[in-house]
């Protein structure tokens, strides 16, 4: 299983918790299982997010691999200037 | 409403055209006479952007009527290389980067051509006040100050 | 992705500072820009604003317009797409662009389009908008963010609140960030002394000089073409056909020279209304704003309202931060309240810190990305505390900032750790530099800030063709806003071994070349920088095989060195070198034309910081500012092009100071815009500023092969507070409202006396 930690915001929607535990190999797994598990989810995830593995922030590769070693922090998806 | 036809010189050249006695010299220049180097960045003479010289002075275009053209002698930005030659100022634009998006690039270099003419050896502080009227958003005007100081010095050595 | 292949030393072109590729047309005037172009039977277009901040759009008479001779055509929203599954609120993204680019049933703001008309002249359309005319029931409105907030505000549109907004809030606050670790209460009671202040900052435009323009074409067989000035046409495409119910790929949009972006042309205003226009009419239309329409109707950041309590020992460890960061972004969602936020603490390693963002509605344009969207007014209010206890416990600012840096493997104050960054190596560099060294004058103050910018990749797409003469054309697909074409052609020069001369490097629409991003997020030296570097590869590789197939070994046995294929080994067989021009020269037959390719979405973008230092100087009596001196230090990664990085830090720091001194958006009690036009709307001019000075730092960035980070965004976080340190401590009274105008300067100065 691999941890993900959410940003307090999200924390209402999966009954308060401050991270959750998904089976996932890769990015675009976690955000599939994140909505399978919680889908009130669906709604922040669909509106942009991006998922920092070991640091590295993934705006769009869903086939960034991980594993459940890394530190994954869901965050809200850049918009630059 | 019917339009005025309006005989001027541009960069050397005789030419003609008809004009809404409301449009602006930057409308003829730009739509009738398809000189687009000069551009319109406000519209109300605070940018610069459309800087041209009307008769040896200095003027924004869009606060110039088309018909007050008529019978006088204009210069843009598309007369200032001689040919092929770029002007020096051109030359150390491109040298010093002094442009960013290039927008504001067409009026300060016709605004700074017209100070290095009355004004061959500006100090920076003069350069700055003269270009007050052209606005640049990219640079900080840095590098715009620099190329223009080396421009003059290197005008004032070839005599 | 896994980068196999980095260099980091022994660049041949990288890091050299040739001439731009389009040098000569930028001072000739021959570059075309938005406005530049024309079309065989072009009509002009123009559009028809809302007076009122807030109002309900009873009926809209177009007769009266439509039969003013030379009038083409007049469109409303119902020549719009009415695609249902666009709605309301977070995901409806398009939707959102839609009721900004052409009002629904209600105009928002000052300035919100209603109407828009094609005539066969510019002035005969301004003309006919003067004829149509709209019924309009006038709504009480806001446009301050904390009043917007309060209870009995005007609520701009129910329901557009997403879930993470906590329960018995103001339905114009539409979105929640909280975000954090620690525990700040603890970590305040282990501190010192704690310092809690309020802050605020005003709405600001991006500026660019050049008005939005663009001429579209669009027949009812929905094929169409645009030409426009933005800073992503790949998105304008995509946004347009959504808008009008196209096909995306039967949009053709070519990006014209931009005369300036800065975050506000990343997405569309006026194109979907000359292609609907263009439509009705069946003629190529034309739309040029206006400088007062580029005020009210599009750009500006977001007004901010923040919290800031910080907590500190006497030896400047910082215990705990907190901050809350209320931002107004207009009449839709959208302000970056999760990155002012995310920004606000990142420099520092801080054990407690907690963050709170509200994206808050109101009657003003739709906030527009500006420029490290959200992070200047994070460091504004943050540093400012900062300073204020560092002057209080006696201690140096950069020592603290030192002290207390994010490094290497910090747990960020949003969560992640870092990867390598150079936050140290700017504060060093500035600690180290002649200007922090330098004693200053009477009745002059110093400040330093800190910033940081998280710096962003997205979807690239590049192609690299080699031409039989042996030179080379790249077509990139990031429009070219600041000199990238350079840098874009450096990187390929240093892969192919060839002279930076011999390479061109266009701008593609978007028939040529899969979708690309827009330029944001400081993207466009490292995404398409690193696509380029990938498919000057990609051609080598195919190089190589040539020349192993001409002599007759296997591909791995030849290696590509100084433009030239050569045997990689003793082994490989003694063989001349073979350049670059030699394959070109009969690639048609030896196996066809050779083009090298990359189509990714880079995921290492890095993050950046940079320190400022500023000296100011303030007139009492008229509260006039003066900046004197500043100095940027920034983190760079590589500089490809080390002159127009220099350039990017030094337009930053100068749009800083704009937005620290004198620009804002000044709304009347009636909700109307009073100040949309450069006169009253006031810029840096050449006269106000000093040279500004820069150092390059370079930290490489583990996710590019060269170790570039974006340049653009960072160089406008850290100005805002340097130059309010700065001030403050010449008019020896704390800022904490932006602008700090004459006005602003001497009330407080006026306060402060009157204590």
């Amino acid at each position: 299983m691999v941890k993900v930690h959410l940003w307090s915001g999200l924390r209402s929607l999966v009954d308060g918790q401050d991270a959750v535990e998904v089976q996932a190999s890769t990015v675009g797994d976690i955000l599939r299982g994140l909505v399978k598990l919680y889908p009130g989810l669906e709604g922040p995830i669909e509106a942009g997010v991006s998922v920092a593995v070991d640091g590295k922030i993934i705006a769009n590769d869903l086939t960034t691999p991980v594993t459940t070693e890394s530190e994954i922090y869901l965050m809200q998806k850049l918009r630059g200037g | 409403m019917s339009k005025i036809h309006v005989n001027t010189t541009v960069n050397g050249d005789e030419v003609d055209f008809l004009c809404d006695p409301r449009e602006t010299l930057l409308d003829c220049l730009r739509d009738k006479l398809q000189l687009t180097g000069s551009k319109e960045g406000c519209g109300t003479g605070d940018c610069g952007a459309c800087s041209v010289v009307l008769d040896g002075r200095l003027v924004c275009a869009c606060l110039v009527l088309g018909v007050e053209a008529e019978g006088k002698t204009v210069d843009t930005v598309e007369g200032i290389a001689k040919g092929q030659d770029l002007h020096p100022l051109q030359e150390k634009f491109i040298k010093y980067a002094a442009l960013q998006c290039g927008i504001c690039t067409p009026g300060i270099l016709v605004a700074t051509k017209n100070l290095l003419e009355r004004s061959p050896n500006p100090t920076e502080t003069e350069v700055r006040y003269w270009l007050a009227g052209n606005l640049c958003r990219c640079t900080g005007y840095d590098k715009i100050i620099r190329a223009i100081m080396d421009t003059a010095a290197e005008m004032r050595e070839a005599g | 992705m896994a980068l196999d292949d980095t260099k980091t030393k022994d660049f041949k072109f990288v890091g050299t500072r040739p001439e731009r590729p389009d040098g000569v047309d930028k001072v000739t005037g021959r570059a075309k820009f938005g406005a530049d172009m024309t079309a065989p039977g072009m009509l002009h277009g123009a559009i028809l604003r809302s007076p009122h901040a807030h109002a309900r759009i009873l009926s809209i008479d177009t007769s009266k317009a439509e039969a003013l001779k030379g009038v083409k055509a007049v469109v409303t929203r119902a020549d719009f797409s009415t695609n249902p599954t666009f709605g309301p609120g977070l995901t409806g993204e398009p939707w959102n662009v839609l009721e900004n680019v052409m009002a629904g049933e209600k105009a928002l703001y000052d300035g919100h389009a209603v109407a828009a008309v094609a005539a066969t002249s510019a002035l005969i359309a301004r003309d006919a908008l003067k004829l149509i005319d709209v019924t309009y029931e006038v709504l009480d409105h806001v446009t301050d963010v904390d009043k917007a907030m309060a209870e009995g505000a005007p609520v701009i549109r129910e329901g557009a609140a997403d879930k993470s907004v906590p329960a018995g809030m103001h339905p114009n606050v539409v979105r929640y960030h909280d975000s954090g670790h620690g525990d700040v209460e603890a970590g305040f009671a282990e501190a010192d002394l704690v310092l809690e202040n309020s802050f605020k900052t005003e709405a600001t435009h991006q500026g660019y000089i050049e008005p939005h323009a663009c001429l579209g074409s669009l027949g009812n067989d929905g094929k169409g073409e645009l030409w426009c000035t933005t800073q992503g046409h790949w998105y304008a495409q995509k946004m347009c056909a959504a808008l009008l119910g196209l096909e995306t790929s039967q949009l053709r949009v070519t990006a014209s020279e931009i005369g300036g972006g800065f975050g506000g042309k990343t997405t569309v205003f006026i194109e979907p209304v000359a292609l609907a226009l263009s439509r009705k009419a069946n003629k190529p239309v034309k739309i040029v704003m206006s400088r007062s329409e580029v005020f009210r109707a599009t750009g500006p950041t977001a007004s901010t309202s923040m919290d800031i309590k910080i907590g500190m020992k006497k030896d400047g460890t910082i215990t705990a931060a907190s901050g809350v960061f209320r931002l107004q972004g207009g009449a839709f969602p959208g302000a970056p309240c999760e990155f002012t936020a995310m920004c606000a603490f990142a420099p520092y390693a801080l054990e407690n810190v907690h963050q709170i963002g509200y994206d808050v509605m109101s009657n003003r344009p739709k906030q527009a990305a500006y420029r490290a969207p959200g992070s200047p007014m994070a460091a504004f209010a943050v540093e400012s505390v900062i300073d204020d206890l560092c002057k209080e416990l006696g201690l140096d600012p950069i020592d603290v900032r030192l002290k207390n840096a994010s490094h290497k493997g910090t747990k960020a104050s949003f969560g992640p750790r870092f990867d390598d960054i150079g936050l140290v190596e700017t504060l060093e560099a500035a600690k180290a530099h002649e200007h922090y060294n330098t004693p200053l004058k009477e009745g002059q103050g110093r400040g330093i800030s800190c910033g940081f910018w998280f710096n962003h990749g997205g979807e690239t797409a590049v192609s690299l063709a080699l031409s039989e003469d042996g030179t080379a054309q790249i077509s990139v697909g990031t429009p070219d806003i600041g000199g990238s074409r350079a840098s874009m052609a450096l990187m390929a020069a240093e892969e192919l071994g060839i002279p930076y001369e011999h390479i061109r490097c266009t701008v593609a629409d978007t028939a040529t070349l899969g979708y690309n991003e827009i330029s944001h997020g400081s993207r466009v030296t490292y995404a398409s920088g690193l696509a380029t570097i990938k498919a000057a590869k990609d051609a080598v590789n195919k190089l190589c095989k040539r020349a192993a197939q001409k002599w007759g070994i296997p591909e791995d046995a030849v290696k590509w060195e100084d433009g030239c294929a050569v045997p990689s080994g003793a082994n490989a067989g003694d063989f001349d070198p073979l350049p670059l021009a030699k394959i070109t020269a009969n690639m048609g037959a030896t196996g066809g034309p050779i083009v090298g390719h990359f189509e990714a979405t880079p995921e290492g973008a890095g993050v950046s910081f940079a320190t400022h230092i500023v000296d100011a100087e303030v007139d009492h009596e008229t509260g006039k500012t003066k900046i004197v001196r500043y100095t940027v230090v920034q983190d760079a990664g590589k500089a490809i092009h080390p002159t127009y990085v220099e350039g990017q830090f030094q337009g930053g720091a100068a749009q800083g100071i704009g937005w620290a001194l004198n620009e804002e958006y000044i709304y009347g009690d009636d909700g109307r815009l009073q100040n949309a036009g450069f006169l009253d709307y006031r810029i840096p001019l050449a006269s106000d500023l000093p040279m500004i000075d820069t150092v390059i730092v370079e930290v490489a960035n583990p996710g590019h092969p060269y170790g570039v980070r974006g340049v653009g965004e960072t160089s406008i976080c850290p100005p805002l507070a340097a130059i309010a340190n700065a001030v403050s401590a010449a008019a020896g009274v704390r800022m904490r409202e932006l602008p700090m105008s004459p006005p602003r300067i001497v009330a407080a100065l006026k306060a402060a006396q009157d204590g």
